[in-house]
């Protein structure tokens, strides 16, 4: 910011012109010199968490209680190795093999079936107009008001009363998922609220239904929002953790990954000895997620802002 | 503002603008509230007048009907039957019988008990036998709820059977054909498109958030909670008592650790959502600024921390900062500190930790939000400012920031309702820790907010009637925010227009 201070009354100033250009520059230096020096600081707090965890993954020392890869208060030096990865997946105990595929599944499904949902309800909400349409969007405005949590008691007797909890969790957590999705239609109907009428008019004049406008026309169109809400639909399940928890109870078979990863720190019995494969689970979780949403992070501010900025 | 003219009321002093508006503001409710009023009053009277209206159809086709439409006001479908719409005909019929059947078996039992939600217990004899079967107050409410869904739907299907029949008798009487079965298929991917579309996702939402979101509003007027358990002890109806102990006084009860509680999540969600945006455009600008290089690499070390699953990220920076975590065990190696610091341990400590974590946590969001916004500001008005001599801090206040926040508004409220519900952050961090015996017996703790707090005494307490009083205040605090700063919004646009 200091670039822009002396630069008010230039004319005044002619005869020192000289001088003050050298301190401008001076300045711009020691200003740029300090936002540099901020900003190796920011990332250096943003990113050493993470740097930190891959570490920890790959050391190999039960004995030591501290989590902490630098520091050792046995004074034993650490041995790094794969370890963590490989209790992972042969654990009995703590079946993450098996976690990881149950998340999979879940993340697959409900990113194809919520993608379908959010896709009919927000090009339907966008273009046709029909009676009691405001009326609807207002009435799923006030139920989306209640905080989700108060339906998890009903959901989750309903779904034990049908078989779907415990280890069959995951056809249950597919449907909690999709069930609702359809009420998150606000970022894909402003995508299709900017798609031109004309281009729908013009098809329906050549004698194509609304259905054709839509397989033909719209869908070949909407890629980025598809691209968007089946990245973001994919994502969501490899983090909730209520639902998931609530609904697997302690059968073990039905966890996801962040129930299980939960489990593993949270408990008094293995928050410290099970430390170290937290962070190994912790690295093989984040990789696909991360991969992910740096492909979709262009979206996803455009998802955010597109909806904000009309109000 | 009405005395002033635009040119006199710039010239006044800041304060007395503040004043101005913030009278303004006040004097303007009572006008509002007037609005409302008639709003409500022209939904009632239009209201009114569609239940007048469908009355006089009924009984107006009733005088005017041929016998085959009179049939139909008992056996539906039988009009369409008759002249030939097979498929409608089938389908009214098939609902008719359906609902028939349903009420005949279970509606009728579950709807009978609706108003005491049953009253035989079960009885367990000895070796554990079940002696009674007993009745379940879930249950009855539950599939009660759902019989009445049923009933109002057959109402609605029965109205559109007689009207369907009024019309097809004037179209007859017009010598036009009906439209055909194979014809209303075809209408529903044409001029009916949006009912297929719509059928399936508003289907979900009705069974997976309406009806239980209903069903919770009922249980806030029960005593269910782990005394009133079924089948085992059932529950009934009490009124508004628990509303009531909202506002009962005294040091560990209800109404008070509700006050304390609701107080934390406000401010919780004012810093959280403020301190977040406010550092996270400086960021934005520090890396925008012009002359600063490798822009690319440290906006994707920020991004990074945000593509990594929240949750394992809160996990282990939670982790960090406990007792025998990284930053005491670091702090104690070099010698700073001889005691772990009290983090999460010390109410204070707590609630200041949570918000700076979230600070870290929402940065990068902010950033990416941002930086995008404040890039379109247009170049001219810095390049105008700079020409008339402004400082940067003046142009950051006078150009920047009512940029941003008139194009921010609305997400700053959602952030804001967000925040007011931000489970994940509160719940993997501090778990709502340190518990506090003075909210409610212990069942809260000092960083827990309305929603940790609802969680907490559904899932560890069992108390269903309270955990549904919460999430009701939850929403009246959430509608109430909500609406003032909507109303709050349009006056902020007014002012500063930039289009």
């Amino acid at each position: 910011m200091a670039e822009q201070t002396n630069v008010a009354t230039p004319v005044v100033y002619i005869p020192d012109n000289g001088r003050k250009k050298g301190s401008q520059k001076k300045n711009k230096r020691i200003a740029n010199t300090v936002i540099y020096i901020v900003l190796v600081l920011i990332s250096i707090i943003w990113i050493f968490p993470f740097i930190f965890i891959v570490l920890e993954s790959f050391r190999v020392d039960p004995a030591c209680q501290v989590p902490n890869p630098f520091f050792s208060m046995s004074g034993k030096p650490f041995v790094w190795g794969f370890d963590n990865y490989a209790v992972l997946f042969t654990d009995p105990k703590y079946p993450f093999g098996k976690w990881y595929l149950n998340t999979f599944i879940i993340a697959l499904f409900t990113a194809i079936l919520q993608t379908i949902i959010v896709l009919c309800m927000s090009y339907t909400l966008s273009r046709s107009r029909f009676k009691g349409r405001k009326l609807l969007m207002n009435a799923m405005l006030v139920i989306g008001m209640f905080p989700g949590f108060l339906t998890m008691l009903v959901l989750y007797k309903v779904l034990s009363s049908m078989g779907l909890s415990g280890s069959n969790s995951v056809p249950g957590l597919i449907l909690v998922y999709i069930a609702s999705s359809g009420m998150g239609y606000h970022v894909s109907k402003g995508f299709f609220d900017t798609v031109p009428k004309a281009l729908d008019e013009a098809a329906r004049i050549d004698g194509a239904n609304r259905a054709q406008v839509l397989y033909k026309i719209i869908l070949p169109m909407a890629k980025p929002i598809v691209i968007y809400t089946v990245l973001t639909a994919f994502m969501a399940p490899w983090g909730d953790f209520v639902f998931a928890s609530i609904l697997a109870k302690a059968d073990t078979d039905g966890y996801n990954v962040a129930v299980g990863l939960y489990k593993f720190i949270s408990s008094k019995t293995t928050r410290t000895s099970k430390y170290t494969t937290f962070c190994a689970g912790g690295v093989l979780v984040s990789i696909p997620v991360s991969i992910l949403f740096m492909f979709m992070q262009k979206y996803y501010v455009e998802g955010v802002t597109g909806g904000a900025v009309k109000g | 503002m009405a005395s002033y003219t635009d040119l006199e009321y710039l010239k006044l002093p800041k304060f007395r603008r503040f004043f101005l508006k913030l009278w303004d503001f006040i004097a303007s409710i009572p006008f509002r509230l007037l609005v409302l009023l008639f709003a409500i009053g022209r939904f009632f009277r239009g209201f009114g007048n569609t239940v007048v209206g469908i009355f006089k159809t009924i009984v107006l086709t009733w005088k005017y009907g041929d016998y085959k439409t009179r049939t139909s006001y008992f056996i539906m479908g039988f009009g369409n039957l008759a002249r030939g719409q097979i498929l409608r005909g089938v389908l009214f019929l098939l609902f008719e019988v359906a609902f028939g059947v349903y009420m005949g078996t279970v509606g009728v039992y579950y709807i009978k008990d609706l108003g005491t939600l049953g009253t035989v217990e079960r009885i367990i004899g000895r070796g554990g036998k079940i002696v009674e079967f007993g009745q379940n107050s879930f249950d009855i409410l539950l599939y009660g709820i759902l019989t009445l869904i049923f009933i109002v739907a057959l109402a609605i299907t029965w109205y559109m059977n007689v009207k369907q029949n009024k019309i097809a008798q004037e179209i007859l009487a017009t010598g036009k054909p009906l439209k055909s079965g194979k014809q209303d298929l075809n209408s529903l991917i044409d001029d009916q498109f949006h009912k297929t579309l719509l059928a399936l996702p508003l289907l979900g939402i009705l069974i997976f958030t309406v009806l239980p979101v209903f069903f919770m509003i009922l249980i806030a007027f029960t005593n269910y909670d782990a005394g009133h358990y079924p089948p085992n002890k059932l529950f009934t109806w009490v009124g508004g008592n628990n509303f009531g102990e909202l506002f009962s006084s005294g040091g560990s009860g209800f109404g008070s650790a509700f006050g304390q509680i609701l107080l934390w999540t406000l401010i919780w969600a004012f810093f959280a959502t403020f301190t977040n945006y406010f550092l996270g455009m400086i960021v934005a600008m520090i890396i925008n600024k012009k002359g600063i290089k490798l822009k690319k690499l440290w906006r994707t070390i920020l991004v990074i921390s945000i593509a990594i699953p929240q949750f394992i990220s809160l996990m282990y920076v939670g982790r960090m900062f406990e007792a025998d975590g990284l930053i005491n065990s670091l702090f104690q190696s070099w010698g700073w500190i001889t005691e772990p610091l009290r983090f999460w341990t010390d109410p204070m400590w707590a609630r200041i930790t949570v918000i700076i974590i979230n600070i870290w946590v929402g940065i990068p969001y902010l950033m990416l939000i941002t930086s995008g916004i404040l890039m379109n500001i247009p170049a001219d008005l810095y390049e105008s400012a700079k020409i008339d001599g402004a400082s940067p801090v003046k142009m950051y206040m006078k150009i920047t920031l009512p940029y941003m926040l008139f194009v921010t508004g609305p997400y700053l409220l959602t952030s804001f309702i967000g925040n007011m519900n931000n489970f994940n952050v509160i719940f993997l961090l501090s778990g709502g820790n340190p518990t506090n015996g003075d909210l409610y017996n212990g069942t809260a703790g000092s960083t827990d907010l309305l929603i940790t707090w609802l969680y907490k005494l559904t899932v560890n307490n069992q108390d269903y009637k309270l955990a549904s009083v919460i999430g009701i205040m939850v929403f009246i605090v959430v509608a109430v925010i909500s609406v003032i700063i909507y109303n709050a919004i349009p006056s902020m646009k007014n002012e500063e227009d930039f289009q």
